[in-house]
């Protein structure tokens, strides 16, 4: 079941949109940022208040880099890949990353801190390497700013 | 926040605002002309608003450089349907990072640019799409929002004009292929972002089938200094055809990376020596891209040349998004095309088959090559692949994939050849550009 809380914020959205089907993807948003993820069950909650099928819930989360059908770490990094920041030395902060936390892309760490997701071009190209880690954008990274950065998220 | 340095040689028009203090807030905005463009316009008729857009030659600063003024034009005059206006940040090119500054600092430019193309096709009600990774920037959206709603310059009867005018926002989830216009739309009403076939186009039936503006944020965003200074001026800045300014996002091996806003057909050797300081390190240019990752690469023999849209079509490539990306000569350019590669077999959203398989199979290739097992043979392979993927795919992301590509290979050939079977990357060595 939806929480109250999920309730009215996702019903918040409906006078913005003339149908509630275009609702669904805000509707996962915010019931992942109050469960982490998005679960079969939660795709089962949402479909409910909308009036869609899981299923069609599912081939649109699936879609989306940004929504998760699978557990994540408390923190995402989401460490850029595109041109810009390869060409910048964006290959030697991603093998900081991953030997410091002893995970891969794509993995989570083993307290369930840290997810290392790849993404495409955040947008600061001008300051690359590049990344977020959760909804923080940090810039012109070096392995040591990334130590100290990683150090602010528990 | 600003992230660089003004350089003198800027004209600024979009970002007159950037630097000033609270230059997002509606009362910077009205002490500095702000709405003035769109009091104007509401003196205007639908045509002559359009006919000024027209005259300011502006085209989209999205990527296909498209006359916004006959964009406009192309909405039909009457509807039983609502219109909307649609914002388009999605900006996910790889090399561009202008639009965020453009909401960040003077997210009311945005929104009057937003009203007056309500004026102008008769629409009440717009959608600012801003990618998932740019969520804070809706926090300063909304705030702009809700500061023009209290101030009687968003909502009901604007300013005693008796035109009405509602904003939204909505934020992606993370997909390059949603900064496509269809699928943006698409994924505006809450499906997978793949794109739609056209015709019809948004024109006709966007947003929810109806009438539909859909631009870039820049865009937009210079539509105000359209109308309150007039089209003539706006075009008078820029080269034939070709008018105004636009934001230059200069990144890669430069002393001075930023956005820049500089006159259309400025010249991009000056871009990179002046505006930008010069390549890093002493080091000497080899190859630049010049508006965006989908945009073929430049030599730096080839870099002599006006920043516009024509020349730039003419020298067969693209001035795209803005995006300037240069490389020093330290740069591995079989890697380069292989990350560029990957990022499109990533965010290929698989609904044609040319796109979803021909990106995967050219990642696959590419990789292979770079890593030393790759064949002379692979080198023509590499173009063939992608030389059938342009113009049959469902939208211009399969072009976007194949046109750099094509270009590596025909402008590097001698690098391939220098990765042929056995062979280390001779790039790698450079202490910049490690290997995984
Ligand atoms: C794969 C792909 C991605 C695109 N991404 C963006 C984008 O992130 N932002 C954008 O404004 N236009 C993007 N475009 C261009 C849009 O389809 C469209 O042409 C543009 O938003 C129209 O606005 P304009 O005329 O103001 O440029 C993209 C196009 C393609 C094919």
């Amino acid at each position: 079941m939806l929480t109250p809380e999920e309730r009215t914020e996702i019903e918040a959205e409906f006078p913005h949109y003339p149908n509630r089907k275009a609702v669904c993807i805000d509707a996962m948003k915010i019931v992942q940022k109050h469960r982490g993820w998005l679960s079969d069950e939660a795709l089962d909650d949402i479909g409910e208040l909308l009036g869609m099928s899981s299923t069609d819930l599912d081939g649109v989360a699936t879609f989306y880099n940004l929504l998760f059908r699978r557990p994540v770490g408390r923190h995402v990094i989401y460490l850029c890949d595109s041109v810009s920041c390869w060409i910048m030395g964006g290959d030697q902060q991603r093998n900081h990353i991953c030997k410091r936390l002893g995970i891969a892309s794509g993995e989570t760490t083993a307290d369930g801190r840290f997810t290392l997701l790849p993404v495409v071009c955040l947008g600061a190209c001008d300051h690359a390497p590049v990344m977020m880690v959760d909804q923080d954008t940090h810039r012109d990274l070096t392995p040591e700013k990334i130590d100290q950065i990683l150090e602010q998220y528990d | 926040m600003l992230y660089n340095k003004p350089d003198p040689q800027e004209v600024k028009v979009l970002t007159r605002r950037f630097g000033l203090e609270n230059s997002a807030s509606i009362d910077t905005y009205l002490a500095t002309d702000g709405y003035q463009g769109f009091l104007k316009a509401r003196e205007m008729t639908p045509d002559d608003i359009i006919t000024e857009v027209k005259t300011s030659n502006l085209r989209g600063r999205g990527g296909a450089g498209f006359p916004t003024g006959m964009k406009w034009g192309f909405v039909p005059r009457t509807s039983p349907k609502p219109k909307y206006i649609v914002v388009n940040g999605d900006e996910s090119e790889p090399g561009t990072c202008k639009d965020r500054l453009l909401i960040e600092n003077d997210p009311h430019q945005l929104l009057e640019g937003m009203m007056i193309a309500g004026l102008a096709v008769d629409a009440h009600a717009g959608y600012v799409y801003i990618r998932g990774e740019y969520r804070y920037l809706i926090d300063i959206l909304d705030k702009a929002i809700a500061e023009a709603y209290s101030r009687g310059w968003l909502g009901k009867n604007i300013q005693g004009t008796g035109f009405d005018f509602d904003v939204y926002t909505q934020t992606g989830a993370g997909a390059y292929e949603c900064g496509e216009e269809s699928a943006l739309l698409e994924s505006l009403e809450g499906k997978r972002g793949v794109p739609r076939i056209r015709p019809p186009f948004p024109a006709v039936s966007g947003a929810f089938q109806c009438p539909t503006v859909l631009n870039n944020v820049e865009t937009y965003s210079a539509v105000p200094s359209i109308l309150r200074d007039g089209g003539a001026a706006f075009a008078s800045l820029g080269t034939p055809r070709n008018g105004g300014t636009r934001l230059f996002c200069l990144s890669g091996h430069i002393n001075r990376p930023g956005v820049y806003e500089l006159p259309m057909g400025f010249n991009l050797l000056r871009m990179i020596e002046e505006v930008g300081g010069g390549v890093w390190r002493g080091k000497k240019l080899k190859a630049v891209i010049p508006g965006g990752s989908s945009c073929p690469v430049l030599t730096a023999d080839e870099c002599d040349l006006a920043m516009d849209y024509d020349t730039l079509a003419k020298a067969k490539t693209m001035l795209g998004s803005g995006g300037v990306v240069v490389m020093d000569e330290d740069t591995c350019m079989v890697k380069a095309a292989m990350r560029i590669m990957r990022f499109y077999a990533h965010e290929s959203c698989g609904w044609c088959i040319p796109c979803r398989e021909g990106t995967a199979w050219l990642r696959k290739l590419l990789i292979r090559f770079h890593d030393g097992g790759g064949a002379r043979s692979d080198i023509d392979l590499i173009g063939d692949v992608a030389r059938n993927m342009l113009g049959r795919t469902f939208c211009p992301l399969g072009d976007a994939a194949a046109m750099p590509t094509i270009s590596f290979v025909e402008k590097f050939r001698g690098e391939f050849e220098a990765h042929l079977a056995g062979r280390p990357c001779p790039h790698e060595h450079a202490d910049h550009l490690a290997l995984v």
